[in-house]
């Protein structure tokens, strides 16, 4: 194999879909199984010369895994700074669209379900069904749960606890 | 045509929704690990951040507005009482459960209606702000009217504390909807919500469910009144000195 030192010093284009493709690492800190983007936070890439802006809208007002995010962000698009050619990262808090959990795109919801959360529910949908077992047999045992995004149910059929991502619009 | 808004005022207000969002959310905060029972303490500490996240936001609408250098964290952590602008209703201590769950349900009944209104305000930040709030005090208000209901319908013990806590809390009410000359500019250019109406309509709704709760309005005494002209209870006082003690004794300290 022959060594060629140009394409090992040239930058790779930037460009917005590399940067959202990088940001696809990038997780909830909560629910590490489910993206940034799937979950509505990402909502602009803006690239200037070398300078990478992104900006993010926050879920709950009082969450505070944003600053989690923020920092994640930055370390993952940082990580791939000299092969881009990035020399600074912006994240910023946008103040609209008002984020809701209508935002969660499908693949997120799916996520969430396979890691034992139970997905905000669509317009129309009425149970709740159990991540565990998919009985719609549950119960709600406090509105407010492990974080601020969740309530704590139970199944009264497996008898299984688990936390429903309240919808939020 | 489009009035010139008076950007003085409207950073007195939003002040006042920042106030009243951050000592309702430090007083819910005194609850944690104090709670009736595991589920409830962690209600009421969500509660608390949703609300601790409502006063950061309002906050750095104000910062937005102003010419100096104050941060959302120095209008938090670096003011005295006497510049806080909440109603007093807000700091009054958290006193027993059926105390934090009335004032709760009255503020929560309030912000709703308030926040509401809000999101139709001619300023986008306020009216986008609003709306984000608003998503999140329809859910408290959903637990703390139930836990009214549950109250005051229950055991003798909980009966006498629920109609204590209402005998002790009406009179503070009436300042939730206190205006003054530069608050009515801002109803009148829609940039607030009319204070006035929102009157009628919390009552409508606060006496309904009162009635239903067999809880007998207080009659008419006295009314507290101040905190528009940062007059207030003796209790906002000892907060502070408690929440701001870091950032006193650590200046600019942050993690």
């Amino acid at each position: 194999m022959t060594f060629n030192a140009k394409s090992m010093t040239e930058n790779q284009v930037l460009t917005a879909d590399a940067i959202y493709q990088l940001l696809a690492e990038v997780k909830d800190p909560e629910i590490p199984v489910i993206s940034i983007q799937d979950l509505g936070v990402l909502q602009q890439v803006k690239i200037h010369e070398n300078s990478v802006h992104v900006g993010i809208i926050p879920t709950y007002s009082g969450c505070p895994a944003m600053h989690a995010i923020k920092t994640d962000i930055k370390a993952a698009l940082l990580a791939h700074a000299d092969y881009y050619g990035i020399d600074r990262v912006v994240v910023e808090l946008l103040d609209k669209p008002v984020w809701t959990t209508d935002m969660i795109t499908d693949k997120g919801k799916a996520a969430m379900l396979a890691y034992g959360i139970a997905p905000p529910l669509n317009a129309g949908e009425q149970s709740i069904n159990c991540p565990q077992c998919g009985s719609d047999n549950t119960q709600c045992i406090s509105e407010f749960g492990s974080t601020a995004c969740k309530a704590l149910y139970r199944c009264n059929r497996c008898l299984e606890p688990f936390d429903y991502f309240k919808c939020h619009a | 045509m489009a009035t010139q808004i008076n950007n003085k005022a409207l950073h007195t207000y939003l002040l006042r929704l920042a106030d009243s969002s951050l000592t309702m959310g430090q007083r819910l905060a005194e609850w944690c690990g104090h709670g009736p029972y595991l589920e409830e303490d962690v209600a009421l500490t969500n509660v608390s951040l949703d609300l601790i996240g409502h006063a950061q936001i309002f906050y750095q609408l104000a910062v937005a507005l102003s010419d100096d250098s104050q941060t959302a964290d120095d209008l938090a952590f670096l003011r005295d009482s006497h510049e806080y602008r909440n109603p007093i209703i807000t700091e009054l201590p958290k006193g027993d459960f059926a105390y934090t769950t009335l004032k709760q349900y009255f503020i929560d009944v309030f912000s709703v209606q308030l926040y509401q209104a809000l999101s139709k305000s001619s300023y986008e930040p306020l009216s986008l702000a609003a709306q984000k709030a608003l998503m999140e005090v329809k859910y408290h208000l959903k637990r703390s009217e139930a836990w009214v209901e549950r109250l005051s319908l229950s055991t003798d013990e909980a009966k006498v504390r629920m109609q204590k806590a209402l005998n002790d809390l009406w009179f503070y009410t009436p300042e939730l909807f206190e205006t003054d000359a530069a608050l009515n500019e801002l109803i009148e250019q829609g940039v607030i919500a009319d204070l006035l109406a929102l009157k009628t309509k919390w009552n409508e709704q606060v006496k309904t469910l009162l009635q239903r709760c067999q809880l007998e309005i207080p009659e008419s005494g006295w009314v507290a009144t101040g905190g528009l002209a940062g007059e207030h209870s003796e209790h906002l006082g000892y907060m502070l000195a408690e929440m701001q003690f870091l950032q006193r004794a650590y200046p600019g300290c942050e993690w």
